[in-house]
């Protein structure tokens, strides 16, 4: 929890250089300027498959992790279970455990339960506050944030964000809680599907603990299972549920019944491990020798490898990013344009993505097209051997072509862009339309 | 209807409480609505009474109610036009008070122009010049680098104001006369020019032409001896690959036969000078046209136009 919830808090204030025209926030999303920042990698809207990569990416990463250890991102990782935790855990520092809330909820509004339940949910607000306050954090400059904070000089859409957030997480981990997974996730109901005999799973080994019964102290376990039916298992679980029943979808493996039926089994003097993480094959074959945790089936090897295509594939991507881009749209409106010469002219709008940091001069020409002339339109006098395109923006240009009429209609073109320093280029299929097809 | 005043029945399939009503032995199950559901209807109501103090609400005689806050749907739209005006306040001004040639050599005052300018072509021109600005028989393709009264940024200007055989005093004017029509020529000399004329553009018409004779004649004092038209009579170069009404061979005679007498309306006095200069320059910029003298000859560093994040 504590390392989650530290991860939360401090990633927007990590720091990564990335030159003068950019911004040094290792993560960032820069929604008014349309970019994305994750350490190394830099996403423009253009590219928002490296998006797409990345969260199939994280799905199958999840897939992987339920598979082999069960739902321990459930349990340990999701952020609807770290914050209940935490709000359980104000709730437990103020108001004491749970039998102890229980009297306090029973009792009269008196002075004791004011304060207490008053500081509770004081904190509670405090804690959304701040979580809706960090999240913003991703999607600004975090520095220059805090001081607009300190400042008292936010604008609306930060404000209504963290008191959306603020309020969405007082409602989710102060009110809703377990409902949110049993009945909001969508992720809880098919998890079960990654599930198999080999996955570690929160068990209870009923060949041992059946028939369940009250024992007395001293008395012979003979026809006696080893559960006494104290169900402190079931009073500990946050999701309500009775876990002798077997693996049910409400579990989200925390692992509470676990830790509460271990205490149990040592005050009776009983072998811990009534209740366990174990796969389903041990224990129903009543072993524990590690020859049966069959972590490497193919199962593991199949997630592996799409795993690692998938990295590969952004990776090699990122690699091979090109430090500019060029596209090129045929105008609609008109076609084509014939000249008084008889030649045939094309207009095209050019967009050359800059994705560098510093301005950069480039040329334009077209190839696969006899006798081309290429002209800019734009203020002043714009050649299409010198188009200017500020650091990390989009040059948008208008092109005009024109050539002596072709036999084929349209003939397939190319645009070639070419970095005037660095001697690269770039290149974008296109079309040359000669005659109207009315 | 049996009357169950005081006791609650339960019906037997579903165990709910009935409300006692029953039609032909069928009993109306007493399902009420949700208490959250019956809280926010509560919650909504209160809210309807501030709002109708606030707002606009309840219809009288003459009108109605106005509320507090004096709300209307016409000062919403005041107020959120004034606020697109002084946006374009900060551009208009510098355009109002730039000369052609400084607005065509400056990246944002030219991007201004020709977005203000597209959008009064759509909303005044595109009826005859078509959405793109590519004409149709008798209206002239803006796109094209062939111009009838010229293509420089002055002589748009002044086409645009006055117009062509408008009813402005100042307009453009020429006629293209009737010559079979009037008995200028006869049926037999039109078709012989107009067969010269068609083969003007091909370079087959030459001197020795039967219709080179008629057209030196009747002819070359408005589109000239080579044929390349004037454009101080708005007469079109009739040896290039652009044809206003078509290059048929019955089109061109019933030009010759008929005269023609193409119009286009002044907008001086409709149109505001702002935005008819930026009409200008959109028109201008749809690729055929013309430098003027001023602008060749400026000097000016490479620019980046329209650039967006």
């Amino acid at each position: 929890m504590a390392v989650t919830l530290a991860i939360y808090y401090m990633a927007p204030l990590i720091r990564w250089d990335r030159g003068p025209t950019a911004p040094d926030q290792a993560i960032l999303i820069d929604l008014p300027a349309r970019r994305a920042y994750w350490f190394f990698i830099e996403i423009w809207p253009q590219e928002v498959y490296y998006l797409t990569a990345i969260l199939v990416f994280s799905a199958i990463a999840l897939f992987f992790v339920t598979s082999l250890l069960g739902r321990v991102w459930c349990g340990y990782f999701c952020p609807q279970t770290v914050w209940t935790d935490l709000y359980i855990a104000v709730e437990n520092l103020v108001q004491g455990d749970r039998v102890a809330r229980q009297r306090l909820d029973k009792m009269s509004l008196c002075i004791e339960k004011a304060w207490k339940k008053g500081l509770t949910h004081f904190l509670w607000l405090l804690i959304a506050f701040c979580t809706g306050g960090a999240f913003v954090f991703y999607f600004n400059d975090a520095p220059t944030l805090w001081q607009q904070i300190l400042s008292f000089n936010v604008s609306n859409t930060v404000m209504i964000f963290v008191a959306a957030l603020t309020f969405s997480t007082y409602l989710m981990a102060g009110f809703a809680r377990e409902q949110v997974c049993t009945y909001m996730c969508p992720y809880a109901r098919f998890q079960s599907a990654m599930f198999d005999k080999d996955t570690l799973i929160i068990g209870y080994d009923s060949l041992r603990g059946e028939p369940r019964g009250k024992h007395k102290a001293g008395t012979s376990w003979e026809g006696h299972g080893h559960c006494i039916d104290c169900t402190a298992c079931v009073q500990v679980c946050p999701m309500g549920i009775d876990i002798r029943q077997g693996l049910q979808m409400e579990c989200i493996a925390c692992g509470l019944c676990v830790d509460a039926c271990n205490d149990i089994m040592d005050k009776i003097n009983l072998p811990r491990g009534l209740i366990r993480y174990d796969t389903e094959t041990r224990i129903e074959t009543c072993q524990q020798d590690s020859a049966r945790l069959h972590i490497l089936r193919p199962r593991t090897f199949y997630y592996i490898a799409v795993l690692c295509l998938i990295a590969g594939l952004v990776i090699y991507g990122q690699m091979n990013r090109k430090p500019f881009e060029l596209h090129a749209l045929h105008n609609r409106n008109p076609l084509m344009v014939r000249l008084a010469d008889g030649h045939i002219r094309n207009g095209y709008e050019i967009k050359i993505l800059n994705k560098t940091h510093e301005d950069t001069s480039f040329s334009l020409r077209v190839e696969n097209l006899q006798n081309a002339r290429v002209e800019m339109r734009g203020a002043g006098r714009l050649t299409p051997e010198n188009l200017n395109v500020q650091a990390n923006h989009v040059g948008t240009f208008h092109a005009f072509i024109s050539a002596p009429e072709q036999k084929e209609s349209p003939l397939d073109i190319i645009f070639i862009v070419k970095n005037n320093r660095a001697g690269t280029e770039d290149r974008y299929e296109s079309m040359f339309i000669s005659r109207d097809a009315r | 209807m049996t009357d169950h005043h005081n006791k609650k029945e339960i019906d037997d399939i579903s165990g709910v409480e009935t409300t006692g009503h029953e039609w032909d032995g069928l009993k109306e199950l007493n399902n009420p609505a949700p208490r959250w559901w019956l809280w926010v209807f509560y919650v909504t109501v209160i809210w309807s009474v501030g709002y109708w103090v606030i707002y606009p609400a309840w219809p009288t005689p003459g009108g109605a109610t106005k509320g507090t806050s004096g709300w209307t749907q016409f000062t919403k739209l005041k107020n959120e036009q004034a606020e697109i005006f002084e946006r374009q306040g900060a551009y208009l001004n510098r355009f109002h008070n730039s000369s052609f040639e400084e607005i065509m050599n400056d990246p944002e005052l030219y991007a201004f122009a020709n977005a203000g300018g597209a959008a009064v072509f759509k909303d005044n021109c595109a009826t005859c010049h078509g959405t793109g600005g590519a004409g149709g028989k008798g209206y002239p393709n803006l796109n094209d680098d062939e111009w009838l009264w010229g293509g420089r940024i002055e002589n748009i200007y002044q086409t645009l104001q006055y117009g062509i055989r408008s009813s402005h005093e100042e307009t453009r004017v020429s006629q293209m006369p009737s010559f079979g029509r009037d008995g200028l020529l006869t049926r037999t000399q039109v078709t012989t020019v107009t067969d010269y004329v068609r083969g003007l553009s091909s370079g087959k018409s030459g001197s020795d032409h039967p219709g080179h004779a008629i057209f030196q004649e009747k002819c070359a004092s408005c589109h000239g001896p080579d044929a390349k038209g004037g454009r101080e009579f708005g007469a079109p170069n009739l040896t290039d690959a652009i044809w206003l009404y078509g290059e048929s061979k019955d089109t061109i005679f019933k030009t010759v036969y008929d005269g023609r007498a193409g119009m286009m309306p002044h907008w001086k006095g409709r149109l505001n000078d702002d935005t008819l200069r930026q009409l200008t320059i959109y028109v201008h910029s749809l690729g055929g046209g013309e430098k003027s003298e001023s602008v060749n000859d400026s000097e000016f560093g490479p620019i980046t136009p329209g650039s967006e994040q």
